[in-house]
């Protein structure tokens, strides 16, 4: 198994050559890391070369990293049923920027793309119909994004007054709790805010 | 001679489809355009039943992220929770004892049980049967009380931990089972005596919705999506986890890739099911069902009242959990669905970074405007169906 996947490895390095910026191999799965222009091409390749079959798109979705320079990974999951094998592509892209849609390729990427630029704002240039999918109707920000709060933005209820249902911005009777269990021995990092290190310098 | 004006040119018109309709199998809303009775585009709109799983888990610890996954598909949660397990154990190492993984392996295929005969029974009432979900519920509810025997609970179980499941199973259940597996394949007989050679259910379903091998392939199905189009995939027999290289199963392949092929695969799963499950009760092996290294799993009961550092490790476990090494991992299961995967990022701290459910429905409904074009209003929920739809794995 792992021998097959460093064969195939070797070969999709000498194929695809420049379209590339690495590839690992970890926990029995092989990924390889693209430039994000170069999706399509890469795909294209992945799908029909003879050697690969990659026939079946898994799935297509975001990563956050919000302390990079590029802030997102887009990963897509690749199954070859003829080869029995399957295989990860990463491609890096910027907030706000764009990366090729590759939905003419699979059309199954069609829903996996708009997932994505639902739950992270990714925008897919050449998509057909890119809309919200999941969320409300009329929803704003993109809700996986690890800066946005866990309890969103707004909360709906039913008003008998008005006889509709009214959106108000969120309010908890009780404040959000969120424990830091992570052991002190392993290093959590407490910052403090700008507030508390003035008062502890005042004191 | 009065001028009569025909009107030769019909409207099309469009209609809304749902979210609250019994043919839609759950929070489905279906915005469809009509030529007469002939369907010509269909908008699904879903995420009515979004309840923001996936950043609920980035949230918990992996063990308190680990209930999410019965509440996705909840028609068969165990096979949901096993994907997130197997992908856990993957990251960290652990390894799963060899009762419980036919335990897993037992639980999953009662699971199947459980999403075929309620997608079957369903199907054909959408299609004018009646009795047939009154017989296939009555079944279904002996295997949830075997749910509730394992877990203490129906549907949500919370069985399968990462590193084994979460207790033993009484010798008492396991002989229900066993007598379960004895009696249930009479009953599959008459439920196929009901629908099989049904003029009507065959009328309803053949030759509709037709999935062509490469129809397939190309909107990413799997499971019985894939096999119903006369392709024998399935991973449980393509890419083996826990026992099931040493189970002896057949994989049903249609040949038409219509509705009625995949109900009749959906049938002959659920006696290999059966089959499946009796040789689990025969070869199930004595000892732990948990791994016992104390990395992931709690330490027992009586233990913990003599030593002090079991005391320690219960109590780190159930709060701050264990902490999972860094990397990512894609593990998949043969749900009754399709394919059902996780991707698990990890930073190597007590909580996933990312965690990505793949459900295999997503795919599936993906294709409705694609399967339905040219289709009569009716076949619509026909192919709804046998798409095999459960909101609960598509909205997440």
């Amino acid at each position: 198994m792992s021998h097959s996947l460093t064969d195939l490895q070797d070969y999709l390095l000498a194929e695809l050559g420049t379209a590339l910026t690495g590839s690992t191999i970890s926990f029995g799965d092989l990924t390889l890391n693209a430039h994000a222009e170069q999706i399509v091409k890469i795909l294209n390749f992945l799908r029909d070369d003879s050697q690969c079959r990659f026939e079946t798109l898994i799935d297509i979705c975001g990563v956050d990293y919000p302390g990079r320079a590029r802030r997102f990974d887009v990963v897509y999951h690749l199954l070859s049923m003829r080869e029995n094998k399957r295989l990860r592509i990463k491609v890096k892209v910027e907030e706000g920027g764009t990366i090729p849609s590759v939905v003419d390729v699979y059309p199954a990427a069609n829903w996996n793309e708009r997932e994505a630029f639902d739950m992270y704002g990714i925008l897919f240039s050449g998509h057909p119909d890119l809309r919200r999918i999941l969320t409300d109707y009329g929803f704003e920000g993109h809700p996986l994004r690890k800066d946005f709060p866990l309890s969103g933005h707004v909360q709906c209820r039913y008003d008998e007054e008005q006889r509709r249902v009214v959106y108000e911005p969120v309010s908890l009777t009780q404040e959000f709790r969120n424990f830091d269990n992570l052991s002190p021995w392993e290093g959590a990092k407490y910052v403090l805010d700008e507030a508390d290190k003035a008062e502890d310098g005042a004191g | 001679m009065a001028d009569i004006e025909v009107e030769t040119e019909g409207r099309n018109f469009t209609i809304n489809f749902g979210p609250q309709h019994p043919a839609a199998h759950g929070v489905l809303r279906l915005v469809v355009e009509l030529d007469g009775e002939i369907v010509e585009r269909v908008d699904p709109h879903i995420g009515l039943l979004h309840r923001g799983t996936e950043k609920l888990i980035e949230h918990k610890t992996y063990l308190q992220a680990m209930p999410y996954f019965d509440r996705l598909d909840y028609v068969a949660p165990m096979n949901q929770e096993h994907a997130f397990c197997l992908a856990i154990e993957k990251l960290t190492g652990v390894e799963v004892p060899r009762r419980a993984q036919f335990i897993r392996v037992l639980y999953s295929e009662i699971g199947r049980l459980l999403s075929h005969l309620l997608n079957v029974t369903t199907q054909a009432m959408d299609v004018g049967a009646l009795t047939p979900p009154l017989w296939g519920f009555e079944e279904r509810e002996k295997l949830m009380v075997f749910y509730e025997r394992a877990s203490g609970s129906r549907m949500h179980a919370a069985y399968f931990r990462p590193g084994g499941v979460h207790q033993d199973l009484p010798p008492e259940l396991l002989h229900d089972i066993g007598e379960f597996c004895e009696t249930f394949p009479k009953v599959l007989d008459d439920i196929e005596t009901l629908l099989t050679d049904n003029r009507i259910f065959k009328q309803r379903n053949a030759d509709i919705g037709v999935v062509s091998e490469q129809d397939a392939l190309e909107w990413g199905f799997s499971g019985v999506m894939v096999r119903g189009s006369g392709m024998a995939w399935d991973l449980r027999r393509a890419q083996p986890y826990e026992v099931y290289s040493e189970l002896d199963f057949d994989i049903a392949v249609g040949k038409h890739g219509d509705c009625y092929d995949r109900y009749l695969v959906r049938m002959a799963e659920m006696r290999e099911s059966v089959k499946i499950m009796q040789q689990c009760l025969k070869k199930m092996p004595k000892g732990p069902v948990m791994e016992t290294s104390g990395k992931v799993a709690p330490p027992k009961r009586a233990e913990m009242k003599q030593s002090m550092e079991a005391l320690i490790h219960h109590f780190k476990l159930y709060t701050e959990g264990f902490h999972v090494p860094e990397g990512e991992v894609y593990c998949a299961v043969e749900a009754p669905k399709g394919e059902f995967g996780v991707y698990l990022v990890s930073d190597g701290t007590n909580k996933p970074y990312r965690c990505k459910i793949k459900a295999p429905g997503y795919m599936h409904l993906q294709a409705m405007d694609y399967l339905n074009k040219g289709h009569m209003l009716a076949d619509i929920a026909a192919i709804i169906g046998s798409l095999d739809v459960v909101f609960g794995e598509i909205d997440r």
